[in-house]
């Protein structure tokens, strides 16, 4: 497990600088790239009442891991097809009126309960069955770097490129669509983004935390914020404080780093409520 | 003078336009015609489920015609105003902001907006802490920035009160007579959507009839689905409003119940 490993290393090498070159950089780096495509796109969840979807898609990105595995195909990948099937399916569902509340509860726990049988069927899984659920941010290597941040990357590049249009669309769909914007397109284009969120971070807090990386640095800047540009830079700050102040939990108090960070924004969330400023 | 002695083209035209909502047995719309020309203000009128806001978004070429069509003239600036915004406390949206979606537009221009529309000053305001009246100004004022030839407003007065319905309507009257912009409204507020309006179609699933709005309170089809009292009401108003038209009625404005929207922070 991480937090061993992480003892292991300070004993040996007994100065937490030389950490700072391997592991750490990396742990930190990772959980950054997550945050900054997570702090935009969240805020989009919390506009768009879409807690409940993200939990769906990052439960099936499970299903999406033991497949890989089990198949011998690459795990990013089959996690990102797994998680765009269950953002089309719940999308579709959506678009056609079902009882949203109900389907959506259905996939999300009926995912990670076919997920996690499928996985008991892979041999080296089970063991590792945790750091999928809940991350393993120390053990990101430098192949997981290049993914979270490429994936990082093109969600930020879609959600900017998309920006005017989407907000837009999430603020009224018929002004939307007025303005020659189709609303349908840009909530694909969130599903999308969304897919890719939780194939890129399921390494970082796992499948089980992955909408609360998205879901509580919002919710945290909803109060302190003015514009929709103004709450999607704080939330993303607040999700890299976190990420900076669940790493050294981690690393002085031994904690699980993936919990330690979704804490650390629940408590920033506590703080920050008593700071909203008065609308004007 | 009228706009469209001088320009003749008209900017929608809908002929024989039948719509079917997804999934209904019925058309919602049955062989409509009515023609939109510059300058002009057309109200729709008609009972709850008579098709109106369905119109509107054929207009607006959000709905698919299943038979017949709308020609909108080439090129056609539209700004609209939707039944019931809601806009969710959840979304931090200044007035300021809201004026550049989807499109950014300078200062100088959403402060124009909002003056003309009796709002100046609340551009630093969140969306969610204005008042309806307030909010339906500003919608207007979102709807003019691209120099619209239309405004489609579909009940633009819901939630307001009974000199807040007035004040807006005359306002409405102001702007068209300002930017020469056509207007389509969907009202319920019969008696003082009807006295400003040049053309008037009193709709049904199928225009039941149209026309001027003396001509259509007089038609027993009109009176039919609102009933004869309607009518008369109706005469009263228009004789005090053609009054009060003659007269004073730029120094009126003034005073006027919105006018205390103005906010200098």
């Amino acid at each position: 497990m991480a937090i061993t490993m992480a003892n292991t290393i300070i004993t040996i090498t007994g100065t937490p600088i030389i950490m700072l070159d391997d592991f750490l950089v990396r742990a930190g780096l990772a959980g950054l790239g997550v945050v900054l495509a997570a702090g935009p796109l969240g805020c989009f969840v919390v506009w768009r009442r879409m807690a409940y979807f993200g939990d769906a898609t990052a439960h099936a990105a499970i299903l999406g891991v033991a497949l890989s595995l089990g198949f011998g195909a690459p795990v990013y990948l089959g996690t990102l097809g797994v998680a765009i099937a269950m953002g089309w399916l719940v999308a579709h569902l959506a678009g056609r009126g079902e009882a949203v509340d109900t389907a959506l509860g259905v996939l999300a726990h009926g995912a990670l309960a076919v997920g996690l049988v499928a996985a008991s069927f892979v041999p080296g899984l089970r063991n590792d069955l945790n750091a999928w659920l809940f991350g393993d941010i120390l053990l990101v290597r430098p192949a997981d770097l290049a993914w979270v941040w490429g994936g990082a990357l093109l969600v930020l590049g879609l959600l900017i490129w998309r920006w005017q249009a989407m907000v837009t669309a999430t603020v009224n769909e018929e002004l939307a669509m007025a303005a020659g914007i189709n609303p349908a397109r840009e909530r694909l284009i969130l599903t999308l983004a969304m897919a890719i969120i939780v194939a890129v971070a399921i390494r970082i807090v796992g499948a089980l935390l992955v909408s609360a990386l998205l879901v509580i640095p919002a919710a945290a800047a909803r109060g302190l914020a003015r514009s929709p540009e103004h709450m999607a830079v704080i939330a993303t700050l607040i999700g890299a404080v976190s990420v900076g102040l669940g790493l050294a939990a981690s690393l002085y108090a031994d904690t699980p780093a993936g919990p330690s960070i979704i804490a650390a924004a629940s408590v920033i969330f506590l703080c920050a409520l008593p700071l909203r400023r008065g609308l004007a | 003078m009228r706009a469209e002695i001088t320009d003749p083209t008209p900017l929608i035209e809908a002929r024989d336009l039948t719509v079917r909502l997804r999934g209904a047995d019925q058309p919602i719309l049955t062989d409509v015609d009515f023609t939109i020309r510059p300058g002009e203000i057309v109200t729709v009128v008609g009972p709850n489920g008579s098709g109106k806001s369905t119109l509107v978004r054929a207009v607006l070429g959000h709905v698919a015609a299943e038979s017949g069509r709308v020609i909108r003239r080439k090129g056609l600036r539209i700004g609209y105003v939707p039944q019931r915004v809601h806009v969710d406390d959840r979304i931090p949206m200044s007035v300021r902001r809201f004026l550049s979606l989807p499109r950014r537009v300078s200062d100088a221009d959403a402060a124009s907006a909002l003056a003309r529309t009796g709002v100046d000053g609340l551009q630093d305001r969140q969306i969610t802490r204005l008042s309806g009246g307030q909010f339906q100004r500003v919608l207007l004022a979102r709807a003019l920035l691209h120099r619209p030839e239309l405004l489609v407003l579909d009940e633009p007065t819901q939630g307001l009160d009974q000199p807040g319905i007035v004040a807006f309507y005359r306002l409405i009257e102001e702007i068209r007579r300002e930017t020469g912009a056509a207007v389509l409204m969907v009202s319920h507020d019969l008696l003082v959507v009807m006295r400003a309006s040049d053309h008037v179609i009193c709709l049904n699933g199928h225009v039941c009839c149209h026309g001027t709005p003396q001509a259509v309170s007089a038609a027993p089809e009109y009176q039919a689905l609102f009933g004869a009292d309607s009518a008369q009401t109706l005469a009263l108003y228009r004789h005090q409003h053609d009054h009060d038209h003659d007269g004073h009625h730029h120094g009126e404005h003034d005073h006027h119940h919105h006018g205390d929207a103005h906010h200098h922070a």
